[in-house]
């Protein structure tokens, strides 16, 4: 979904970053995607190959960071590891379940200078 | 232009309209003719101090040329001035390497008298100055400060704001405006519609009579927070009203994006297919309720009602399944009884937070009142 307005969100991150944390170029930016995060790790590249042109991060790698989905099965009283969002749990088949991880979308780090 | 979804660029970076401190960096000469900047943020006067062990990095600058930055903390207050030459100790803990920020390792161990540096301190003079930053910004946080914003302007106000969803051609339209036909008579009623283009569906629904605001998203494929805070500006809902907002017809982006509403609502057609809770899982997943539109259809069709709402359940365990019709008005008696115990709660919790200042009011009122006798007498 909507993967080139994140792909400016990151940017306006990374622009407002250079200010409070003094720097004039960034040379990669670690991106956390979760599996149930509803985002495309492909199209972010796509995206981000787009936006960053002419910008502070014209040079900067998009490395993606995928983490897996997981979630609570209730009636197993276990975290267990979920692919979609209606994945049943893999003990007990049920759909009884809380997502717990998976969901990030977040910029983790950033190399500078 | 986006791969997945079709939507463009532009639409997504308004100026802010809420006025967040800025943070912002400034450089500093010390005595002994070093300088170095740390970004800090102003409340109103040119001048901070730091309390107790504030935390915070500072990138100096040598009279070698040479740069560095670390984080250290303050002990004590002390102002920062601006133009001249300022003097203040730093105590510098071993935080060189704090996980938020590190220097590069490669260039570890150039000691200097600074006052006082803890041992991992590193400079790099002359050498690659590429630095980590740790960051761990969530790129949705943006739009969801702007959802809180909108969150507690509803819960001020008594107002009942609910975000539907659909695909296009679900009748999400038609649906609204049987709704606010039956409604508008019991509860003042306020319309955000979302489009790509034109005012269409804003002119179906003021012509029930109820205030409408169109957002045009050109590009966008769907409604953010800070569009909707605009809209609510100019379309000024009265207290302890429903607003609905019609988002976007998309069953993709939507379910991404914090509107500030009570509640999403998604609508499915039965003429689309009853997998589509599986095909469109976050959409599904994000909202509280699912109304199930054109039943009236279902003779016709191979449609099967009882998987879809498994379907659903699957995705979102505890999804509220309602069956409607919105021209021929099968459940629409639900589906309005649900809006109006919605709404009376949103105004409940708003009376109850108004009693409870008059009743705080009052009771300042008498304490004043008793300081002031107590003034009279000494006088």
């Amino acid at each position: 979904m909507h993967e080139m307005s994140l792909c400016e969100s990151i940017l306006k991150v990374l622009e407002e970053q250079a200010r409070a944390q003094d720097y004039t170029r960034v040379k990669v930016v670690r991106l956390e995607i979760g599996a149930l995060a509803g985002v495309e790790p492909e199209a972010m590249r796509f995206g981000f190959d787009v936006v960053k042109k002419g910008t502070l991060a014209e040079q900067a790698a998009l490395e993606i960071i995928e983490v897996p989905g997981t979630a609570w099965c209730m009636p197993c009283g276990r975290t267990v590891a979920v692919e979609r969002r209606f994945d049943a749990c893999p003990y007990c088949g049920g759909y009884q379940l809380q997502v717990t991880g998976g969901e990030e979308l977040r910029i983790k780090e950033l190399e500078v200078e | 232009m986006c791969t997945v979804c079709g939507c463009g660029s532009g639409t997504m970076t308004i100026e802010g309209h809420e006025h967040v401190e800025e943070e912002h960096t400034h450089r500093h000469r010390h005595a002994d003719g070093t300088e170095h900047s740390h970004p800090h943020t102003h409340e109103g006067e040119h001048a901070h101090s730091h309390e107790g062990l504030v935390e915070h990095s500072h990138v100096h600058r040598h009279a070698d040329g040479t740069e560095h930055s670390h984080w250290h903390t303050h002990e004590d207050d002390h102002p920062h001035g601006h133009g001249e030459p300022v003097e203040h100790e730093h105590t510098h803990g071993p935080a060189g390497d704090r996980p938020r920020y590190s220097g590069d390792p490669v260039a570890f161990g150039h000691g200097h008298a600074h006052h006082g540096h803890g041992p991992a301190h590193s400079h790099a003079p002359g050498m690659s100055r590429t630095r980590m930053v740790q960051i761990e910004q969530d790129l949705l946080a943006e739009n969801n400060r702007y959802a809180a914003a909108n969150r507690r302007y509803f819960a001020e106000r008594g107002i009942f704001a609910l975000n539907l969803v659909s695909s296009p051609g679900s009748g999400k339209t038609t649906l609204l405006v049987r709704t606010i036909e039956a409604l508008k008579g019991r509860m003042p009623i306020a319309v955000i519609e979302g489009d790509q283009q034109t005012s269409l569906d804003a002119d179906r629904i003021r012509a029930t009579g109820v205030p409408s605001l169109q957002i045009n998203t050109g590009k966008g494929c769907h409604l953010d927070a800070h569009m909707v805070g605009h809209a609510l500006e100019r379309l000024n809902p009265v207290p302890e009203s429903v607003v609905m907002i019609e988002n976007v017809g998309n069953l993709v982006c939507p379910a991404g994006f914090d509107l500030g509403e009570a509640h999403k609502v998604v609508i499915l057609s039965v003429t689309e297919g009853e997998d589509k809770p599986l095909k469109y899982p976050d959409m599904f997943h994000a909202a509280d309720l699912m109304l199930l539109n054109k039943v009236d259809l279902l003779p016709h069709l191979s449609f099967d009602v009882e998987r879809c709402i498994e379907y659903a359940r699957r995705v979102k365990p505890g999804i509220r399944v309602l069956q409607v019709s919105a021209t021929r008005g099968d459940g629409l008696d639900e589906w309005l009884a649900w809006i109006e115990e919605g709404a009376r709660a949103a105004a409940a919790v708003r009376r109850d937070t108004i009693d409870a200042l008059r009743r705080r009011n009052a009771e300042l009122e008498r304490e004043l009142a008793a300081l002031k006798a107590r003034l009279g007498e000494r006088t």
